[in-house]
């Protein structure tokens, strides 16, 4: 190419043009974004297992659509394959089941669940094994080879660029609930070298079960608000007491500007910047200066070329604990001075949930969707804002607002931190 | 546009398997002259040998009792290793550095509480209301911090807190092939000045009964004594899994130089690809990987480390693959790693990488790990070394290590 489109540091300048979403608000972006400037909560109480003895019994879930019992790996899989299917047709890329780049997948790490485990276990009660010893022997014996493929950490990587085509070898990736930040970092990192035209990134989690809900009821990260499960995702508010799972899934397609412009695809917006700084601090909580995601802002806004006053709208991390809410506010007051009274802020978690693995692309989706609506999505469940977290957090209520570019925070458990910046096309060219 | 790509250089090393920890007990034990004696573990994970970790003195590198309590052996041998090799590239405690590190980690999960499953197991099989007994078996008896230690993004996290690695940090998935995508990436990385030095590696634990499950409904692995990878050809094939921890400090020629510090090898090319495991696809991926090498092979003897698992029928497939680099005028020197380590999962390229090397740095070769007839003595000293990694479940990788024209690190011979 003659004159090779670059950015402010000489890089190809990376675009969006296919975004697909499902979430507990629906499939696809139509169905998400009414939902999400309506001020709808996906969030329900848990039917998919029992939930007597559990402090938390209510999820964003997606119903289990599949032919057998609920089956992880395969529940994430089928969203992925959805958000995935639906971000190609839109970027109208390659050919049916021939994308032309690698896949990078946030994802949920594998773990053989206790229906499998007992189905193994169950198998064969002859004799006096118990335990694992059990298991190891009933494994080899039944014909359980369908587990062992479907609980590789990489079989949902597989089996989406068995049936996308993706180039290569995919990666699957885990930074907790950064994930989906970090795969979108990895394939605008891979556009950037000129390693490929086009990335398929996808972040997915349908992995809800029993045992997960416990984990994080013993971190004590969840709210236990289950009379009014529509009402206990709330970001920002005073009352807030956790956050509350949920599942679903994003993709992006992400293509160098040049090459985008080249075949006539529309472009839905410019990743502009990331940035990402690990914590050292706790496991699963920020350092208490909230130095490390302050850098991570900082860098985002570095790598984009721009100052705090581009920021238009913040899509927040906004989980709903008490610690996240009101280190993201620390960290934002820092990185963006004053600025940050003029910007507003909200939460998707409000309506959707925490999705965890999925969460860094779904809601880098929704940024997009708010730069090509120029409608600013709500924090719902805001009825009394803690008055020591002093944002505009658009509270209950969609605002219609033209937005040019948009921050997007995402802090894992773990202490690993990302920053994107999206923006939309500029209309003199770049 | 053109780009001049940066060197990518080995600087550190930290190694702990079965065979021991560091590189001068890997060394002496692989260039012993005789075949080397594998440690093999062949009643904690019956019918099914495994290569257990060595003990390891865990406060030397994870000083605090507090962070260690945090996590489970997986993560301790991880982020031990991770400690080694920092110390091993000169910037422990540099804090300077260590915020200019960037990290991929290698990861599959930490260890589940063997006994509370099998408890839980025991009374769900005869349960009224099995659902709300499983409620109540998890809420009462999984410890809080078991979680954290089974986190994989964790392994990451524990490196950062007790390191102070705070760079990017990622963590990859997916057995072999993550440690590969992570060496990979951190290479293409550094060649286009996405980041000067990269802390990448991974670890696993092969005494997991949760693991020998997972691998055993696949009917994967190798049941009684240990036979040498290669002999398994003539039975039924499978794994024998291994405990190893490898990290390795890697970055750009200028960085390196910059601080005066030396390498042990170059990585000059790593490349992956995969397909759905059909018979015979295998063999017509890693063709096609070695196509995208051919230009950087060697003619005439060419040291080779392998990471065949054992399965059939990729153990033959890769065989085949392997002998048949002489129709491109290579003599290969193969060596079947995993029959002195064992299969590694998510350590073994990094391990391979390691061992590699270490090899080049010592102006030496591995003796062979068996009789079979597969594995060639070479004499010399190696200027490049090819490691092939086929996944056991998926993927396959190539990629060639090479000698930098600088005087090198000496590794253990120093």
């Amino acid at each position: 190419m003659s004159h090779p489109t670059r950015d402010h540091l000489g890089r190809p300048i990376v675009v969006v043009t296919g975004i697909g979403v499902v979430t507990s608000l629906g499939e696809g972006k139509e169905d998400n974004w009414r939902n999400l400037v309506a001020g709808v909560s996906g969030v329900r109480r848990i039917e998919r297992f029992p939930t007597d003895g559990l402090r938390t019994q209510i999820a964003g879930l997606i119903d289990w659509e599949g032919d057998g019992p609920y089956c992880a790996p395969v529940h994430s899989l089928t969203l992925a394959r959805k958000s995935a299917a639906e971000a190609i047709a839109q970027a109208n890329i390659g050919s049916r089941g021939s994308f032309p780049g690698p896949l990078f997948l946030a994802v949920s790490p594998a773990e053989t669940k206790w229906d499998q485990r007992m189905d193994v276990y169950r198998s064969d009660s002859s004799g006096e094994s118990t335990g694992y010893e059990r298991l190891i022997r009933n494994a080899v014996q039944g014909d359980f080879y369908n587990y062992y493929s479907l609980f590789q950490y990489g079989s949902t990587a597989e089996f989406l660029a068995d049936e996308f085509g993706t180039r290569g070898q995919p990666i699957s990736l885990t930074t907790a609930c950064a994930s989906g930040a970090t795969s979108v970092q990895l394939g605008v990192e891979a556009i950037r070298r000129g390693d490929t035209d086009a990335a398929l990134c996808v972040g997915t989690d349908g992995e809800i079960c029993e045992e997960m809900v416990v984990r994080f009821t013993l971190l004590s990260a969840l709210s236990t608000q289950n009379d009014d499960p529509q009402g206990a995702s709330k970001p920002f508010s005073k009352t807030r007491d956790g956050f509350v799972m949920a599942e679903g899934s994003a993709t992006l397609v992400l293509e160098s500007y040049d090459s985008a412009k080249a075949r006539g695809a529309k472009i839905l917006g410019v990743v502009r910047g990331t940035g990402e700084r690990a914590d050292t601090f706790h496991r699963t909580r920020s350092k208490p200066d909230g130095s490390a995601i302050i850098d991570t802002i900082t860098r985002s806004l570095a790598d984009a070329g721009m100052s705090p006053e581009a920021v238009d709208y913040i899509n927040a991390h906004g989980t709903s604990t008490p610690e996240n809410d009101k280190m993201e506010y620390l960290a934002l007051s820092s990185a963006l001075g004053d600025h940050l009274q003029q910007t507003p802020i909200s939460s998707n978690k409000s309506m959707i949930g925490h999705t965890l693995s999925a969460a860094g692309a779904i809601e880098a989706a929704i940024s997009l969707l708010t730069i090509n609506n120029g409608v600013i999505p709500p924090t719902i469940n805001c009825n009394e804002q803690d008055p020591n977290i002093l944002m505009d957090v658009v509270p209950n209520v969609k605002r219609d607002q033209a937005v040019n570019t948009v921050m997007s925070n995402s802090f894992g458990f773990g202490g690993q931190n990302v920053c994107l910046i999206f923006s939309a096309e500029p209309d003199q060219g770049l | 546009m053109s780009i001049e790509k940066s060197e990518v250089w080995v600087t550190g090393i930290g190694l702990a398997s079965s065979l021991g920890e560091g590189l001068e007990t890997h060394w002496t034990q692989l260039t012993s002259g005789s075949t080397p004696v594998p440690s093999v573990d062949t009643t904690s994970q019956a019918p099914y040998p495994v290569h257990p970790i060595v003990e390891l003195e865990i406060d030397s590198q994870i000083p605090k009792r507090s962070d260690q309590r945090q996590m489970g052996p997986w993560q301790h041998l991880g982020t031990y290793t991770a400690g080694l090799a920092l110390d091993d590239a000169g910037i422990a405690h540099n804090e300077e550095l260590l915020a200019a590190t960037n990290m991929i980690v290698s990861a599959g999960g930490g260890e589940r509480d063997i006994e509370v499953d099998a408890a839980i197991m025991e009374s769900l099989s005869t349960a009224d209301n099995p659902g709300a007994l499983l409620n109540d078996s998890l809420m009462n008896n999984l410890r809080p911090t078991l979680f954290l230690a089974q986190l994989s993004n964790l392994m990451a996290g524990n490196i950062s807190i007790v390191h102070g690695v705070t760079d990017s940090s990622r963590t990859f998935m997916g057995d072999e092939l993550a440690g590969v995508m992570a060496v990979d990436t951190a290479v293409a990385q550094i060649q286009h000045g996405q980041g000067e030095i990269f802390l990448v590696g991974g670890a696993y634990i092969a005494e997991r009964a949760d693991m020998t499950m997972l691998m055993a409904m696949g009917n994967t692995l190798h049941r009684g004594e240990h036979t040498p990878v290669w002999s398994r050809e003539s039975g039924d094939g499978g794994m024998i899994m291994g405990s190893a921890g490898a990290f390795l400090v890697l970055e750009s020629r200028e960085h390196a130089e910059s601080r005066g510090v030396k390498p042990y090898a170059r990585i000059d090319k790593v490349v992956a690809d995969r397909c759905n495991r059909q018979p015979g696809t295998a063999r017509m991926t890693a063709d096609g990987l070695l196509e995208r090498i051919a230009d950087q092979l060697p003619s005439g003897p060419l040291p080779v480390i392998s990471g065949c698992c054992g399965i059939q029928p990729q153990l033959s497939e890769e065989h085949a693959f392997l002998d048949s680099l002489s129709s491109r005028g290579v003599s290969p020197a193969i060596r079947g790693m995993t029959t002195v380590i064992g299969n590694t999962l998510e350590a073994q390229f990094p391990v391979n990488v390691a061992l590699a090397s270490l090899a080049i740095s010592n102006g030496a070769f591995f003796d062979p790990f068996d009789d079979s007839g597969t594995e060639q003595a070479f004499a010399g000293s190696p200027d490049q070394i090819l490691i092939s990694t086929w996944g056991h479940w998926r993927g396959e990788s190539l990629a060639l290590i090479g000698k930098p024209d600088v005087s090198l690190r000496g590794g253990t011979r120093s």
